[in-house]
């Protein structure tokens, strides 16, 4: 016997409803055509070239770092081209007083940040003073838990309303990241608290192997906000003008005492899950590739900022061989620092050396010196 | 008989598992179409289907959940977690719930999960990849915790933890995974859990090891030799319950030991075996148990982990202390 229908209340029709609500914002589409006019941030000249040249240089630093890597040279690390725009669109809403927590993927938006590019590619490799933090440098190392970062946002986020500060804690995962209970503990603390936060879970479709369809019933992962009672955005994540003005308006909320915002960013990363021997062909076909591919965030904003005049193939050249030779002399850099001893790293374990750590550090201090 | 790979061996235990019981289901992140990230589960969606064999959201506490949740409606739960260092994130569901069914329901539940995950040092992984976090899991009552060192060793334990009626910890260590090829029977076969395995046979030291480290002890073993020392290589397979008897009857007959473990010294496997040996075997003990371990530092970042291992050179250096003392 079917269930009777209650009249005041179908929670099919309620679900129905809300997931219906979370419609894909998009300012600039895949043609570079502005098509809501509304919601245009009206970016000057000056911050869309600066935009674009984040993008580049970032693309370019991909390229190099995949093929740094193939050649040994550098370690760990996780493909971002085709997140450009999710990652340094919102990026370029926040301000330096901003705390990011990061996953790995997130590299970045730190050095854009002012983490500098030989730390990153010494954090890749796997050295210790990779991750040695400049004062006032408003960041966390790469994630490498999924998800243990989210929680922490909450806990960044309400020091800063306790302390006043014009400022926000912005924390990154992806697709896969929005199924650990750290994602919903984080949304659901922020919330509780009003802490200014911003959740960014970029959906690029993937978790390692596992298609977004498999991590969630749920239509849209941005949805998830209405359940901690916060607000949520899906966002068209190729589109850096539609990915800047969702960030930019949760950090306008946040900063204003009203609270955190969870936003959704629609992406998809060209490369494999990592540089360590994942193969995207086992789990994607090269249909999926060139219909993302159509949708490239660099592709677009060229096209805009083209038309409007204020980029040219010339200018476009010039960020790329930038790129190239920061690129070179960081690699050099991280070249020259000093080989990783055991007794680096018995000597980071604790402000006060205990007993044990000190007869080992003793030992491998003498061992060292040979 | 075929010469497989301690990755492929595990494989074909599932399988052998998978087709002997068909309560026997394997989950994880990424283990369905992908066959896992090492190939562990690889083949095994196609031929058991998507009912048996499948990927979860991503979530390690889930999947401890999950499991104890199957283990309830009469599964056989395999889950996979990706990485062993992921296990902070599913310690409650091992620890604080799988491992106490059967004792808070006064012995009239129980959780038989295998949880397979790799671990270990020497294949530059980033952080919490390649901790060796099994001491964690053997001070938990009411877990038995195996850690295979050879392809042979690795499908006739893997079969009898999914046989198992309590909850087993079974850690594979990634560098063993591919490094060698053994002989392994095609039909199935058990070892026991809780039994060691005397590797190589000595009369003037013994050396207890585990997982790599039993390769590492090999070599110092041979490496000994030249200098006429015959050492005896224990290989535990078990670390909770440990084999006491396998291991005090090395000892009477060699009278010196020492223990060898990957992971750091303090509060370790090794130290519990040293106390066994201690308290049942004193009076035999023509010198101190010594320790080779890594130091006492979080698990470096992959630029210093191979002077941070333990390895063949530091085993043949503590182990001339015990010969010479």
């Amino acid at each position: 016997m079917a269930a009777k229908k209650s009249q005041q209340f179908d929670p099919v029709e309620t679900l129905n409803a809300i997931e219906e609500k979370f419609e894909m914002v998009q300012i600039l589409n895949e043609e570079g055509e502005i098509v809501n006019e509304e919601a245009d941030p009206k970016l000057s000249d000056e911050d869309l070239q600066e935009l674009m040249t984040r993008m580049v240089y970032t693309r370019i630093l991909d390229q190099r770092s995949i093929s740094l890597n193939r050649q040994g040279r550098l370690g760990f690390y996780a493909p971002t081209a085709g997140q450009e725009a999710s990652q340094l669109a919102s990026h370029f809403a926040l301000t330096k007083e901003d705390f990011i927590l990061p996953g790995y993927r997130d590299v970045p938006q730190l050095i854009w940040h002012g983490w500098p590019l030989h730390q990153a590619f010494l954090f890749s490799r796997g050295h210790f003073m990779g991750n040695q933090m400049a004062e006032g440098l408003n960041i966390l190392p790469p994630q490498i838990i999924i998800g243990a970062q989210i929680i922490q946002a909450a806990g960044v986020a309400l020091g800063m309303q306790k302390r006043k500060k014009d400022a926000v804690a912005v924390t990154y995962t992806g697709d896969g990241g929005s199924s650990q209970g750290d994602f919903y503990e984080g949304l659901n603390f922020a919330g509780a608290f009003r802490a200014p936060a911003i959740f960014i879970v970029q959906n690029n479709q993937y978790a390692i192997s596992t298609p977004r369809e498999l991590q969630t019933s749920a239509k849209t992962i941005a949805q998830k906000a209405v359940s901690a009672g916060i607000p949520g955005v899906l966002v068209d994540g190729m589109d850096p003008l539609a990915v800047y003005a969702v960030t930019r308006d949760a950090r306008e909320r946040a900063v204003k005492g009203d609270g955190p915002t969870l936003i959704e960013t629609l992406c998809y990363r060209y490369g494999p899950h990592t540089m360590a021997g994942d193969d995207p062909t086992r789990y994607r076909t090269s249909d999926i590739d060139s219909e993302w591919e159509k949708k490239d965030p660099l592709v677009r904003f060229r096209k805009y900022l083209e038309a409007k005049g204020i980029w040219d193939e010339a200018k476009e050249n010039e960020v790329i061989e930038k790129a190239k030779e920061e690129i070179k002399a960081a690699i050099k850099k991280a070249d020259g620092a000093p080989k990783q001893k055991v007794s680096d790293l018995l000597e980071i374990m604790y402000e006060d050396v205990p007993f044990n750590v000190q007869e080992q550090l003793d030992i491998y201090k003498a061992k060292e010196s040979k | 008989m075929a010469q497989l790979t301690m990755i492929q061996a595990i494989t074909e235990a599932l399988k052998t598992e998978m087709k002997n019981d068909e309560n026997v289901l394997v989950f994880g992140e990424d283990v369905g179409n992908n066959g896992g990230v090492f190939r562990a589960t690889e083949g095994l969606q196609k031929e058991f289907g998507e009912d048996r064999v499948f990927d979860t959201p991503l979530a390690e506490s889930g999947i401890g959940g999950l499991a104890i949740g199957l283990a309830l409606q009469g599964y056989r739960p395999v889950p996979e977690i990706q990485f062993f260092g992921f296990v902070f994130e599913v310690m409650d569901s091992i620890s604080g719930q799988m491992a106490r069914m059967r004792f808070r329901s006064g012995g009239s539940l129980n959780s038989p999960v295998t949880i397979r995950s790799p671990f270990g040092g020497g294949v530059h992984t980033p952080e919490m990849h390649a901790d060796s976090l099994e001491g964690l899991m053997a001070a938990q009552p009411g877990l038995k915790v195996v850690i295979p060192s050879t392809p042979y060793d690795a499908k006739g334990l893997l079969i009898s933890a999914i046989r198992d009626n309590d909850p087993v910890i079974f850690l594979e260590h990634m560098k063993l995974y591919r490094s060698f090829r053994q002989e392994v029977p095609e039909e199935e076969y058990t070892i026991p859990l809780g039994k060691a395995d005397v590797k190589r046979e000595g009369k003037d030291l013994t050396i207890i090891a585990y997982g790599a480290m039993v390769q590492e002890s090999m070599k110092a073993a041979e490496e000994l030799e030249k200098e006429n020392y015959s050492v005896e290589v224990v290989d535990l397979r078990t670390i909770q319950p440990l084999d006491i008897e396998t291991i005090i009857a090395s000892v009477e007959k060699t009278g010196r030991a020492m223990v060898v473990q990957e992971a750091q010294k303090q509060a370790g496997i090794a130290a519990s075996v040293v106390a066994e040996i201690t308290d049942r075997a004193i009076l035999t003990l023509e010198a101190p148990v010594l320790r080779v371990t890594a130091p006492d530092s979080v698990f470096p970042f992959s630029q210093a982990e191979q002077v941070w291992l333990p390895n063949s050179k530091d085993i043949v250096e503590t182990a001339k202390k015990v010969l010479t003392f």
